[in-house]
């Protein structure tokens, strides 16, 4: 027992730091995650993640394999990416979904474009699918600084986010410009992906934040229940994920998001709120 | 006759076609004005002009009013979203703790008091996604009392709620009034207007008529509203009338005065 779950994590440096990356990207992620859920964002959150590519890929291009040229271009792009598809959607009549797809498609071929302009397949599929086992000490430092960002960033705007999202208007009339935080939420959400990209790649590094959140939400119905339970969830997934990538020799990355799926789905089963076992186990109802 | 607000040949479009055309009025301090007009007349838009939610094409407003509570129309507001129903009501101190500061006891103390006034006594862990439409309006009226404005704004307070619930709001609303607080109401139900509120203003994208309910809502008006909110013209040439700048502003004021608030 202790070969299969601890000894892999002891004995091996690599593993070592994989666990870390994995339990800071879920405290951080988590609650981003249940922001995205909350405020309809889920998809907006993967059009993000995608448009990371090309800036990722123009820092490949220019850097190599390097983590801080590929992170401030894929920080950079996903930046833009939010700000102009935001600007799109508020001076034409054009809804925010579909500018943002229109934004992410463009920025994915572009991204695609740009590697194979230098890189091989294999380069390519590590920046697409990421390669959670080779996260060194750089990467590392650079997703717990974004843990630690994001929490601090998020416990600052907690109040105005969440007026935000559920009565926009009363922000406006009350003089404040939402749009702020909307904007500081997004960069934040943007920084998460950027930390994510490295171990899961940019097509997954929603999975870890996302997944969660939508599992805990079959679970509880408060900002703060939902993410103390999507956090846990998100590092356990992170961590039999690497055990069974470990021990089975598959890509690390897939197996993660595939274990936060399982969550997911057993959620979906058996939680306690709108999932499948308390639709059908309640024939009775309650008298007042 | 103190006024509360004074709106100067106020103009709102969208799309260029104007929502709110040349409106020229003032609203009396210290009384309960009813907004009445046919839908797409304006009324809405005349609210958010006031709060500076839309840009003003032309003309100006003039309030006097340190602080402005504004209900929305319901579909405004996520109702699926996990608040409850104490932190929805405490949010109408944001003017006092704003984004970062801290709620203290006297807030909590005041918001009870408020969730308790508008008889909701007892709801304050509930979230807000467990409540009818009536009992989410008493939540959103308890919020405003805790705006302690002096100019309160509201935009169709009883579509879609019962009797009982427009009592008991209608007394939070007289309660304003004999705190010498300016209520605006944009209201559909034209006998409540008669009953409740002295004073009305008739927009159908222009003003029709201000003033005295009773003279305000005469049949002769309530026909010329509604046909002048049906005359929507999609190839609308453009508007003919001056730009204040290019008149000598009494003469223009004068001129429209005799045309639109003749019932005033």
């Amino acid at each position: 027992m202790h070969d299969l779950l601890i000894a892999p994590f002891v004995d091996f440096g690599f593993m070592k730091r994989a666990l870390v990356a994995c339990l800071c990207l879920s405290l951080g992620g988590s609650s981003i995650g249940v922001f995205l859920i909350l405020r309809r964002m889920s998809l907006m959150g993967d059009a993000l993640a995608h448009a990371l590519l090309p800036g990722a890929a123009l820092g490949f291009l220019l850097g190599g394999l390097s983590l801080p040229a590929m992170s401030l271009g894929g920080f950079l792009a996903g930046i833009a990416t939010a700000l102009v598809s935001g600007a799109i959607a508020r001076f034409t009549s054009m809804r925010e979904d579909a500018s943002f797809a229109a934004a992410y498609l463009t920025a994915l071929a572009l991204g695609v474009l740009i590697v194979s302009l230098r890189g091989s397949a294999v380069d390519l599929m590590n920046i697409l699918f990421g390669a959670i086992l080779a996260v060194d000490d750089q990467a590392m430092f650079l997703v717990a600084g974004t843990t630690t960002l994001t929490l601090i960033g998020l416990a600052a705007i907690y109040r105005p986010l969440v007026v935000e999202c559920f009565n926009p208007g009363f922000l406006a009339a009350m003089g404040v410009r939402g749009a702020l935080y909307h904007y500081l939420f997004l960069g934040l959400a943007v920084l998460n992906l950027v930390a994510a990209f490295q171990a899961l790649g940019t097509l997954m590094a929603l999975g870890l934040m996302l997944l969660p959140a939508v599992a805990a939400s079959f679970w509880s119905r408060e900002l703060w229940s939902m993410t103390a339970i999507a956090a846990p969830m998100a590092f356990l997934s992170g961590a039999i994920g690497l055990l069974v990538s470990f021990h089975a020799g598959l890509p690390s990355g897939p197996v993660i998001v595939l274990v936060a799926s399982l969550f997911f789905l057993g959620s979906l089963l058996f939680g306690s709120r709108a999932s499948l076992r308390a639709r059908l186990s309640h024939p009775v109802h309650l008298r007042g | 006759m103190k006024a509360a607000l004074k709106l100067v040949d106020l103009t709102v479009s969208y799309d260029r076609h104007p929502a709110v055309h040349h409106v020229s009025v003032e609203i009396p301090a210290a009384e309960m004005t009813a907004l009445v007009g046919p839908n797409g007349s304006g009324k809405s838009t005349l609210l958010k002009a006031i709060l500076g939610l839309v840009r003003r094409v032309e003309g100006r407003i003039e309030c006097s009013a340190r602080r402005i509570a504004y209900l929305p129309q319901q579909a405004e507001i996520a109702r699926s979203f996990p608040i409850s129903v104490l932190d929805t009501v405490l949010l109408g101190r944001w003017s006092r703790f704003g984004a970062f500061g801290r709620a203290d006891r006297s807030d909590v103390h005041d918001a009870h008091h408020a969730i308790q006034s508008v008889g909701l006594g007892g709801f304050e862990r509930r979230p807000i996604d467990t409540l009818s439409v009536g009992q989410f309006q008493r939540v959103l009226f308890a919020r405003l009392l805790l705006q302690d404005a002096d100019l309160v704004l509201l935009d169709e307070p009883f579509a879609a709620i019962d009797t009982r619930t427009v009592t008991d709001l209608m007394d939070v609303i007289r309660r304003w009034r004999s705190e010498q607080r300016t209520v605006i109401a944009v209201l559909h139900d034209l006998d409540q207007v008669r009953r409740d509120f002295p004073n009305s203003l008739l927009l159908a994208r222009e003003l029709v008529a201000a003033g005295p309910t009773g003279a305000v809502l005469s049949p002769e008006n309530l026909l010329r509203a509604r046909a002048m909110a049906e005359a929507w013209d999609e190839r609308a040439d453009a508007c003919e009338v001056r730009r204040p700048e290019a008149v000598v502003p009494s003469e223009a004021q004068r001129s429209r005065g005799t045309s639109s608030s003749r019932a005033a």
